[in-house]
């Protein structure tokens, strides 16, 4: 059965369509890679997959439901005054959501959340309180509340923003060891590519209510990314990888990508 | 009289008991209020259990009922009509000031004795009778026993509202829960400091506590002590010089507040 499977979807806000008839059925293991131009729909496709966000047409399935989800949103920073250490955060995503005062299990909770932390690097900081830590500190938090619940499906929407190149490959070499070993379906929201290329399966790239799913191969293409965005577009190769060159509404992207070729 | 003999008197041993017991109710559901930035929502909801009482003197109804129906109509209201947080603000404004009109009104009309009008402003917990203590104590037990059931997804839809929706949690149906149970709670406040000074019970040890640790066990276990302090010692001290109760428990309140910051500043210094 398919961790994630969506079908006919439609979503629009008015007469405002960011996509239909999509048809995705994402298998556990598998890691799909959302690509997208801002405002094409990404974190609306989390939000459905959430159920968070009703379809305007089609259905949505998830295997297990939303206690089987770990999702890292689309970074916020946390109140600076919270009161709320980084292993409280993590310790959430564990069992947060169950009923009562959670007295009970402690030690047992402990011990997982401090492999949770000690998996993303985070044990020096655990302890501080979550709204003085540095962005990518927060971040790589996220990713153990995340892991820590035992995810048979990852969200993760850009949960590569504000992280510098050593950590983008920490945390985005975690969520692909969680899904070697347990099997769990990842979708990448990312404006960044190349960072997490060997690991992508299939890309879902959304431009303007137009979408392409597909190996890597297949959507990053000169002929497939210039039919999406409907100007002509340029992908190109350099060693392991890829650059998008194009006008307007990509500027983003090809920014990024080729800031990221020249490091 | 001297202090001791105070304490032998029923009256005050019923206002040390209120006293206990409000201050823990207060002091578990600080850390969620501050938390939650609720501080005004509360201000608005006692100045509504205010308008209640006000209508049951008027009634000639118990004024603890009439509190208790204040704010809770308070709350399910802004639970109601303040769905974004971004308007709480201002929803809360409106029906306070309403609220509070209506309540002077009432108090205007109503014929009774002079202290019963003021008791509702600034507490009369040296009047509390044997009735209001049963409401109270009865009250405060089944907010704990409610707030025991739903505390850990309450505190995760506090803290971290998108992944608590993520994971199941019903955010939405928790806070207004939360605002029931923060309206009883404030009811029950009214009675012994009064509407204008609730905060000092229900958010001064709280945000006191929070200065002091990033632990929110810790914070919790403070914020009860401090209210304890604050509740009980302010009577003690009220006592022998006859001086307002409210006036010295939100004067010890504030004290520990002060301290509390100070803690806060030194120790953010030297880390
Ligand atoms: N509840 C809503 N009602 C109306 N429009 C909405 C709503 N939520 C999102 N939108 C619109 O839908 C579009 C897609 O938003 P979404 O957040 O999914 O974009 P995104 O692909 O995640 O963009 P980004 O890269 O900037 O994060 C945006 O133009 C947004 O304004
Ligand atoms: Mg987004």
């Amino acid at each position: 059965m398919s961790a994630i499977s969506l079908r006919g979807a439609r979503l629009s806000y008015g007469d405002r369509v960011l996509w239909d008839g999509l048809d995705l059925d994402v298998e556990p293991g598998e890691f799909l890679a959302v690509l997208g131009p801002n405002g094409s729909g990404k974190t609306s496709l989390m939000r459905v997959l959430l159920g968070l966000q009703p379809l305007s047409s089609g259905t949505v399935s998830i295997a297990g439901g939303n206690h089987a989800i770990g999702y890292i949103p689309q970074q916020r920073a946390l109140d600076q005054s919270m009161t709320l250490r980084g292993r409280d955060l993590v310790s959430l995503g564990l069992d947060g959501h169950r009923w009562g005062l959670g007295l009970r299990g402690r030690r047992e909770r402990r011990v997982r959340v401090d492999a949770a932390i000690e998996s993303v690097g985070g044990s020096a900081y655990a302890d501080s309180p979550v709204g003085l830590l540095s962005g990518g500190e927060q971040q790589r938090l996220r990713v153990a509340q995340a892991l820590v619940g035992d995810p048979g499906v990852m969200l993760c929407d850009e949960p590569l923003l504000s992280l510098d190149l050593a950590n983008q490959r920490v945390v985005s070499e975690l969520i692909d060891k969680r899904r070697r070993e347990a099997d769990t379906a990842v979708l990448f929201v990312t404006h960044e590519l190349n960072p997490v290329l060997p690991l992508v399966d299939r890309v879902l790239y959304l431009v303007g209510g137009r979408f392409r799913v597909g190996t890597p191969e297949e959507v990053m293409n000169s002929r497939t990314l210039s039919e999406l965005y409907r100007t002509p577009v340029e992908v190109v190769r350099v060693r392991d990888q890829i650059l998008v060159v194009g006008a307007g509404a990509c500027e983003e992207q090809t920014h990024h990508l080729s800031a990221e070729a020249v490091s | 009289m001297t202090f001791f003999d105070l304490l032998e008197l029923d009256f005050v041993q019923t206002a040390l008991i209120a006293a206990a017991v409000l201050g823990l109710v207060a002091g578990v559901l600080g850390p969620l209020v501050v938390t939650r930035k609720m501080a005004f929502a509360v201000h608005g909801t006692s100045e509504l259990a205010f308008t209640g009482g006000a209508a049951a003197l008027l009634l000639g109804v118990s004024v603890g009922y009439g509190a208790l129906a204040g704010s809770i109509l308070a709350a399910v209201l802004l639970g109601v009509l303040s769905r974004r947080e971004s308007d709480r603000d201002s929803v809360i404004g409106a029906i306070l000031a309403f609220g509070l009109g209506m309540g002077i009104l009432m108090l205007a009309l109503y014929k009774g004795r002079a202290s019963n009008k003021f008791g509702l402003l600034t507490g009369q917990i040296v009047g509390v009778d044997s009735t209001d203590l049963n409401l109270l104590v009865v009250s405060s037990v089944a907010v704990l026993a409610v707030l025991a059931v739903i505390y850990r997804p309450l505190f995760f839809a506090s803290v971290d509202p998108d992944v608590a929706v993520s994971r199941g949690v019903p955010v939405r149906a928790l806070s207004v829960v939360f605002a029931v149970l923060v309206g009883v709670a404030t009811a029950l406040s009214v009675q012994v400091v009064g509407a204008l000074l609730v905060l000092a019970l229900m958010i001064t040890p709280a945000a006191a506590a929070m200065r002091v640790t990033a632990s929110p066990l810790r914070a919790t276990v403070l914020s009860v002590v401090f209210a304890e302090v604050a509740a009980v010692g302010g009577i003690l001290l009220s006592l022998q010089p006859g001086l307002p109760v409210s006036a010295l428990v939100t004067a010890v309140s504030f004290v520990i507040y002060l301290v509390c910051r100070g803690v806060g500043a030194v120790r953010g210094r030297a880390v």
